[in-house]
């Protein structure tokens, strides 16, 4: 599956200042190693010491938290959209 | 209604109005619980008020000593309200780019205004001020992302408020920012009504929010993790600032003028009222309209708002 990525701020120097890159992955954990591979230095901001992804970064499919999908497990379809947002502080 | 001796007294009980006229569903109903009806105008007067009474029971917080929160605006109106009725000096830390008539409310209350960088958000906030109190250890520090009083006002007051006025809920939505509202409530109706779905709507964060120096600052809220967040709640969703927007404004056809977040709210509440068959759907509106006004988030065209919400905090 060919989906596209949305990168925070944070990321887009890690792959060559491009807000949005396309990845291939039949499930959001293969989409994330794919950008991984394709964009390296995107691992420091990603991946856990444990393998998984950091707890401070939050996964999106198509605007829903994949935590109460099926996590890394959860399939992505063509065309899918997923965003990557560090966890903030909201609340006013 | 009964005479009240303190305007404090006032706080919470607030009213519910149903709004299905709103709802892309014939066969759901959608419910809001109006917290703007506060006096201090904002759902945050219950946790400022756990709060301050908390810390004064168990002697944390002594009569003449100095508050200081971290606040993007209506925790820190709350605290300000409070603070000036029963004799207590409050200084907020408040990032510089939230709607001007925060910044007045809190200077109504005669609150001390200490900025932060607006690029750094609420989290820039927090630190902020964590470092200020770390500096002052006199002073009260409430810390709303992780006072258990927070959630604890929900579970005592919004719960069981829906609970008596709406029993017939299916569906629990509001907003996701200290997390006090969905995990107090969240937990109460949970555990009157264990089938009662409890939904999360992010902000709709611009780029500003997400430009972040570094993902390791990050931050989950300790009211969040101390409540089994990730377990409690079954969805999680962002909404854009388009969507917020467009909602905001049709909230205005039932006669409700609401602050942006609230619109946001409702565009998760009408998501689940177009993928459920049938339910009750309550949702919280956190405040009016009428410290947004000078975002013009009503009356300019829609892509103008959309683009400035990625510069101002709307929350």
């Amino acid at each position: 599956m060919t989906a596209t990525v949305r990168l925070p701020t944070i990321m887009r120097s890690n792959a060559g200042g491009q807000t949005e890159v396309t990845v291939e992955g039949a499930t959001i954990g293969e989409v994330v190693d794919d950008l991984i591979r394709q964009f390296p230095g995107t691992a420091t901001h990603l991946r856990a010491p444990d393998g998984g992804v950091h707890k401070f970064v939050n996964l999106y499919l198509n605007d829903e938290d994949v935590r109460y999908l099926q996590k890394l497990d959860t399939p992505v379809g063509e065309g899918d959209k997923i965003s990557i947002l560090p966890a903030v502080a909201g609340g006013a | 209604m009964p005479v009240v001796g303190s305007v404090l007294d006032l706080i919470g009980n607030t009213p519910m109005v149903d709004i299905s006229a709103l709802s892309p569903n014939p066969d759901v109903r959608i419910v809001a619980k109006l917290e703007g009806a506060n006096p201090g105008g904002s759902v945050k007067d219950r946790a400022a008020l756990y709060m301050i009474n908390e810390a004064e029971q168990d002697g944390r917080l002594k009569p003449g000593q100095t508050i200081l929160e971290s606040s993007s605006g209506n925790t820190g109106i709350a605290l300000a309200m409070i603070a000036k009725v029963k004799g207590y000096p409050f200084k907020v830390v408040l990032p510089e780019n939230v709607s001007v008539e925060r910044r007045q409310a809190l200077e109504v209350w005669g609150a001390e205004i200490i900025d932060s960088p607006g690029s750094e958000g609420s989290n820039g906030a927090m630190r902020r001020a964590k470092a200020i109190v770390a500096e002052h250890p006199d002073w009260f520090f409430p810390y709303q992302y992780g006072n258990p009083a927070n959630p604890r006002a929900h579970y005592e007051g919004t719960g069981p408020e829906i609970w008596r006025d709406c029993p017939e809920i299916t569906h629990f939505i509001a907003g996701l920012g200290t997390a006090g509202t969905l995990m107090g409530t969240g937990r109460f109706l949970r555990e009157r009504k264990p089938e009662v779905q409890i939904w999360a709507i992010e902000p709709p964060a611009g780029e500003l929010v997400d430009g972040l120096k570094n993902i390791d600052e990050g931050f989950v809220p300790e009211v969040f993790e101390d409540n089994d967040g990730y377990e409690l709640l079954d969805r999680r969703i962002i909404v854009r600032p388009r969507e917020s927007i467009e909602w905001l404004r049709r909230m205005t056809e039932v006669g409700l003028f609401v602050g942006i977040s609230s619109g946001a709210i409702m565009a998760g509440a009408a998501k689940c009222a177009s993928e459920i068959e049938r339910g009750v759907i309550v949702t919280i509106v956190c405040d009016g309209g009428w410290k947004y006004l000078s975002t013009e988030a009503w009356t300019l065209p829609i892509d103008e708002v959309v683009d400035r919400a990625t510069r101002i905090i709307y929350f």
